[in-house]
């Protein structure tokens, strides 16, 4: 295995998904058993991309391997210098792990749709949207510039909005992916400015080279400001992608879609694409904007978590579960816990990815039911979902021995060090109050669907374990939530291979004047002789090695308690939660009501959009219409009298002219007798006048 | 004995043209008017051959005379077809009536 036979192997990967994506659109509605190819394709892909990891992981662990090409070459233009712009893709450790997430949960998603599927009549379309988007994630992963990473994150966002839209026949489903692609597209907009700001300072879209700019001291308009408004900008792009405060509104609308799209893409990896982006971008996110990145951060993991805790859809709750989870990587970048931020995206994807697979197959066996307080009892009627379900759930909850728990910890561990050392706690205090919260919806999510008495009597005796295809990816999930996948010691994640040798925090580019105090490299250079095991600098190490224990006490008894409040007041009744609600009811209704976002946002935005909208039809109905409809009149009234003019003074001058002629037509006729002896007369007497004149 | 000069003919001549002009304008009849052409051509002949002879010009009057009275054979000839189609078309040859040229 050579660096080029990696690299063409990670191409491979890449494209292998677009060709299942077009032969199955083309041909999928004359071949009916076509989704078998794209389905086989998955499988080539992932055991294509095990093997890339393996290699790319044991042979060439600290390199980075790029292979790029000159797309376009401008050439040198006056005032703007030569303008090359490259493409091409970087394999380091980081995009290997991802690209065996992705196709490890894009392929039991393909399985899993076998059997939720069935009988749809678009079967195949779906198979090959699920393909495009395959293919645009992976593009996402792999890239190695600004510009492919925004042409992909377009891609991603267009089969985000086919596959949430793919049952169009439902007002809400297509009104759902419209919201989807609008509110993603208004983070884009940053993005793409953040982009070209990049890009207007650096004349390049790559990121390694940028990087070098901005550690050699170039800096975006020659100010650390510069720097941080790019970096906010392009945040912006993740805000919208990764569904984070305030545009995360377009998530829990985008459960219409089917049940494993909303695993693939709402869950595990697209959502997952703006936490990818901002791990990508890292070494040029100045201080300031890792601040802003780490509010945002917080805001989006608490407001959900408050929200998901009344839901009564299933999806519902685990759509904010994922935003709020997102939001835990977010703050986890935004404090400088890097790897723990892959970490947990990893881990997410997995465990994410089985809890939706899961409440799919509750739905499934209930025929299309998603309200939790319909069900009930399914445990008994589904053991094999209920026993992974709890597996994930005890993950997303952060429960000693899963993978959940090794991330969520290490990202605590990073809020409490980054709380003691620049005294901003309160991202601290939220991460342990959303823990607690996501252990508490969790379970009871868990006890309204699997514990208690069926409520719906009829459709509980329909119920029935779903079949292999289905319960086959719900299993591998579960088990991929386990601890031991990660780090062989279920209390520290830096003991396994991923954390301690594969993922490492990258060099910081951005000038040591416009970092966090803890993150600047002198204090490094003091511990010359222990600079392997230091991120960012001595302190920072120190004050995390601090953190690890009583983090990983806190969370875990957060957690336990947040179950047993789940267990009290849902499965003994200790206290009826009715009543509690009623009790509190202001904090009850702003959660249930989702803190009334998309009714702010509708009398906001969308009223406002559509009341300017209102003033400038007027505008263009009463001013400019009245402007083009004046001017019509005048030109009708002009065309009038021009007409008159011609009529009467143009053609008066030509028939005058006419008639005159006429006139002296009527006076020579007289000559013409058409008698040959008059005319000869006339000869006789000319030539006679002729020669007396000329004689 | 009066001593015949170039004039003489030359007046002989314009007479002979007067005449055949006056014929031409004042007939009604084609043929009378093709007679009226003949005086003409034969007014010019007169004058040819007196040029001819008074002149030193040697024998190209006489020649330039021939050519015309051929001419006017081959003239007469067309001229005759000539009224005989008009007759044919107006079942006349009376010029006055015959004015359609003016249309």
């Amino acid at each position: 295995m050579t660096e080029s036979v990696l690299i063409k192997l990670a191409l491979l990967i890449l494209f292998l998904p677009l060709i299942g994506f077009i032969v199955t659109l083309l041909f999928g509605k004359r071949i009916k058993w076509l989704y078998w190819f794209e389905n086989s394709i998955l499988i080539l892909a992932f055991l294509l991309s095990a093997v890339l990891a393996y290699f790319k992981l044991t042979h060439f662990t600290d390199q980075t391997l790029i292979s790029e090409f000159e797309w376009i070459n401008l050439g040198s233009i006056p005032f703007v210098k030569s303008i090359i712009i490259d493409l091409g893709i970087m394999l380091d450790n980081i995009t290997v792990l991802m690209i065996l997430t992705v196709n490890i949960v894009s392929l039991l998603v393909h399985i899993f749709s076998v059997g939720y599927m069935k009988g749809d009549k678009r079967y195949n379309r779906y198979f090959s949207y699920l393909g495009i988007f395959t293919f645009s994630m992976l593009g996402i992963v792999l890239t190695h510039n600004l510009l492919m990473m925004y042409v992909f994150w377009e891609l991603v966002g267009l089969s985000s909005y086919l596959l949430i839209g793919f049952w169009y026949e439902k007002k809400t489903a297509s009104d759902a992916a419209k919201k989807a692609f609008i509110v993603n597209r208004i983070g884009d907009i940053g993005m793409f400015l953040g982009i070209l700001t990049l890009f207007l300072t650096y004349n390049t879209f790559s990121f390694d080279k940028i990087f070098y700019q901005i550690s050699t001291g170039n800096l975006p308009f020659g100010t650390e400001f510069g720097l941080t408004v790019a970096g906010v900008l392009l945040f912006c792009g993740a805000i919208g992608k990764s569904a984070q405060f305030p545009l995360h509104v377009w998530l829990p609308d985008a459960m219409e879609g089917p049940t494993p799209v909303s695993a693939l893409i709402h869950a595990a990896t697209m959502v997952a694409a703006g936490v990818y982006f901002m791990i990508r971008v890292f070494p040029i996110l100045s201080g300031d904007a890792l601040l802003v990145i780490a509010t945002i951060g917080a805001l989006s993991a608490f407001i959900p978590a408050t929200i998901a805790v009344t839901q009564n859809d299933i999806k519902k709750v685990l759509a904010y579960s994922t935003i709020s989870q997102l939001g835990y990587m977010i703050m986890a970048i935004g404090v400088g816990a890097y790897t723990f931020a892959f970490f947990h995206l990893v881990t997410h994807a997995f465990f994410k990815a089985g809890l939706f697979l899961g409440s799919g197959s509750v739905i499934h066996s209930m025929h299309h039911e998603q309200d939790m307080t319909k069900m009930g009892g399914l445990r008994k009627k589904m053991p094999l979902t209920y026993i992974t379900f709890l597996v994930a759930s005890l993950a997303l909850s952060g429960i000693p021995f899963t993978s959940g728990f090794l991330s969520k910890d290490g990202i605590l561990a990073g809020t409490f060090a980054f709380g003691s050392l620049t005294g901003y706690w309160y991202f601290a205090a939220v991460g342990f109050i959303v823990a607690f919260l996501t252990a508490f919806y969790m379970f009871r999510a868990i006890i309204m669907t699997f514990h208690g008495k069926p409520k719906n009597k009829e459709k509980f005796e329909h119920a029935k374990e779903s079949s292999f295809v289905m319960a086959m990816p719900l299993v591998v999930l579960s088990a991929l939530s386990l601890f031991f996948w990660y780090s062989l010691n279920p209390f520290n994640p830096n003991e396994g291979k991923l954390l301690s040798s594969w993922i490492k925090t990258p060099e910081i580019s951005v000038p040591q004047s416009a970092r966090y105090e803890f993150m600047k490299t002198d204090d490094k250079i003091i511990n010359k002789e222990n600079l392997e095991e230091v991120t960012y600098s001595n302190s920072y190490t120190e004050a995390i090695h601090h953190a690890h224990y009583p983090t990983l006490f806190t969370s875990a008894s957060l957690a336990l308690l947040g179950i047993l409040f789940a267990f009290i007041f849902y499965q003994w009744k200790v206290f009826d939660p009715n009543k509690f609600a009623e009790k509190l009811k202001p904090i009850y209704l702003l959660s249930f009501n989702k803190w009334y976002f998309d009714e702010i946002y509708y009398a906001s935005f969308v009223a406002g959009t559509i009341g300017l909208s209102k003033i400038i039809s007027m505008f263009d109905n009463k001013f400019i219409d009245g402007i083009v409809n004046g001017s019509a009149l005048f030109t009708k009234n002009f065309s009038a009298f021009t007409g008159k003019f011609d009529n009467v003074v143009v053609d008066g001058l030509v028939n005058m002219m006419a008639y005159i002629s006429g006139m002296f037509g009527l006076f020579f006729r007289r000559f013409q007798t058409g008698k040959v002896q008059t005319y000869i007369l006339f000869v006789v007497f000319s030539l006679i006048i002729l020669l007396y004149i000329f004689r | 004995m009066i001593n015949i000069t170039l004039y003489h003919y030359l007046i002989v001549s314009s007479v002979l043209f007067c005449l055949g002009i006056f014929g031409v304008i004042t007939r009604k009849n084609a043929i009378m008017v093709l007679m009226g052409i003949e005086l003409i051509l034969n007014a010019a002949n007169i004058n040819f051959v007196a040029f001819a002879r008074y002149g030193n010009f040697g024998n190209s009057g006489q020649l330039a005379a021939l050519f015309v009275i051929i001419l006017a054979a081959a003239e007469a000839a067309i001229a005759m077809a000539i009224v005989l189609n008009i007759y044919k078309t107006f079942t006349n040859i009376n010029i006055d009536e015959i004015d359609t040229l003016k249309d």
